[in-house]
């Protein structure tokens, strides 16, 4: 599958399928501080991510003045 | 994972809460928790009409959203800031997200408004650029709240903002910061009323909030505060809140229940404020901080900028 990481902008691939959660362990993401968005959706920690899924891991933490 | 009121499918978990939603019960949850601030701080009134200062990311378009659902009569105020490959494009989401719903959104741009921009004045008064840009913000809103006779300024601040920032004035013991980190502001001394209506939800759930809104925001994050302090406060409870969820909101609202009062400055510690003799804000020295930062980069107050000396006085809790 490929992996759309933001904050940097970056693409990885991965094999699937795999489960959510086991992905961001993979790639050393806290959950707390990403949201993965497949087809424009949430997809939630429990769920498999299959082996032809395109995947967007928004990182949702902001800094800075404001 | 099911949601927890309907049992449907779930699409997002709020470990901090031990629950799951779907998409509609989400966004139910992120309203409720907003109306539930806005009366537990007593930061809003039937009928008040609301300024948000406006960034054109998640936060500060999902509070305007909210407040717009909730009721609240509120108009948006964006700050062009000068930032190269990131100003433009924060000002489009925020120009669109408005368009799209009719509302008033007013844009001041720091470049051809005052003849500076953060990075110019940064360098210039020797001020790490979050500090030129979060002065410049504060004035501005400010001084745009006041002049459109707004009765309160929200801000997109949420929990992990008030966090971090709250981690970082305890590690270093800023008494005088960590005074007036509340969730409310009273007006006073000619500063409007200033309100955190996201203090309740974390900066995840204000994320998930506009995916789910289908609120187009600028995900990518200000070249200047990459690497910043603040990041890396939250970073540090994140990894706090991975293992023991629930952490950030005990430390805050832990703070606020058992220890923000100590920190409240006592009538004989408030400095004296006044009108800045340029620009007329409220300042407690002849000049006010801002104006000092338009001179120091070259800047200028608007053409058409009278000096209009600030109404005294302070209202109380009474008045909100």
């Amino acid at each position: 599958m490929i992996i759309q990481l933001r904050n940097p902008q970056r693409t990885v691939e991965m094999e699937g399928p795999m489960a959510v959660t086991a992905l961001l362990v993979r790639l050393d993401i806290p959950r707390e501080s990403v949201l993965v968005i497949r087809d424009g959706t949430l997809v939630p920690g429990d769920a498999m991510l299959g082996r032809d899924d395109s995947i967007e891991i928004r990182s949702v933490i902001s800094g800075g003045a404001r | 994972m099911k949601c927890r009121v309907c049992r449907g499918p779930a699409v997002i978990d709020v470990r901090r809460h031990n629950a799951n939603f779907c998409g509609e019960h989400f966004l139910r949850h992120c309203r409720d928790q907003v109306a539930k601030a806005i009366r537990r701080h007593q930061m809003l009134q039937e009928g008040d009409r609301v300024l948000v200062a406006v960034s054109g990311g998640k936060d500060s378009l999902a509070v305007w959203d909210i407040l717009l659902d909730l009721g609240y009569e509120a108009d948006g105020l964006y700050l062009g800031l000068g930032i190269d490959g990131y100003s433009p494009e924060s000002e489009r989401f925020a120009r669109a997200f408005a368009e799209s719903r009719g509302l008033s959104l007013e844009v001041v741009d720091l470049p051809s408004d005052y003849g500076y921009d953060i990075r110019s004045a940064a360098r210039a008064s020797k001020r790490v650029p979050c500090s030129a840009c979060g002065l410049s913000k504060r004035h501005l809103f400010d001084e745009a709240a006041g002049r459109g006779g707004y009765d309160a300024l929200a801000t997109g601040h949420n929990l992990d903002d008030e966090a971090a920032v709250l981690f970082g004035n305890v590690l270093q013991w800023q008494g005088e910061y960590l005074g007036r980190q509340q969730p409310v502001l009273i007006a006073g001394d000619g500063f409007p009323r200033k309100i955190k209506p996201l203090v309740r939800l974390g900066e995840r759930e204000m994320a998930a909030y506009c995916v789910l809104s289908g609120i187009d925001y600028m995900v990518e994050e200000c070249p200047m505060a990459v690497g910043n302090k603040h990041i890396g406060y939250k970073e540090a409870l994140n990894s706090i809140e991975e293992r023991s969820p629930g952490t950030k909101h005990a430390f805050y609202f832990g703070f606020l229940d058992r220890a923000a009062d100590l920190f409240v400055p006592s009538a004989d510690d408030r400095i004296a404020i006044g009108a800045c003799t340029r620009c007329g804000a409220p300042t407690g020295a002849e000049v006010c901080a801002f104006c000092h930062l338009l001179e120091r980069s070259g800047g200028h107050l608007p053409e058409d900028a009278q000096a209009v000396p600030v109404k005294l006085g302070r209202r109380g809790p009474e008045d909100l």
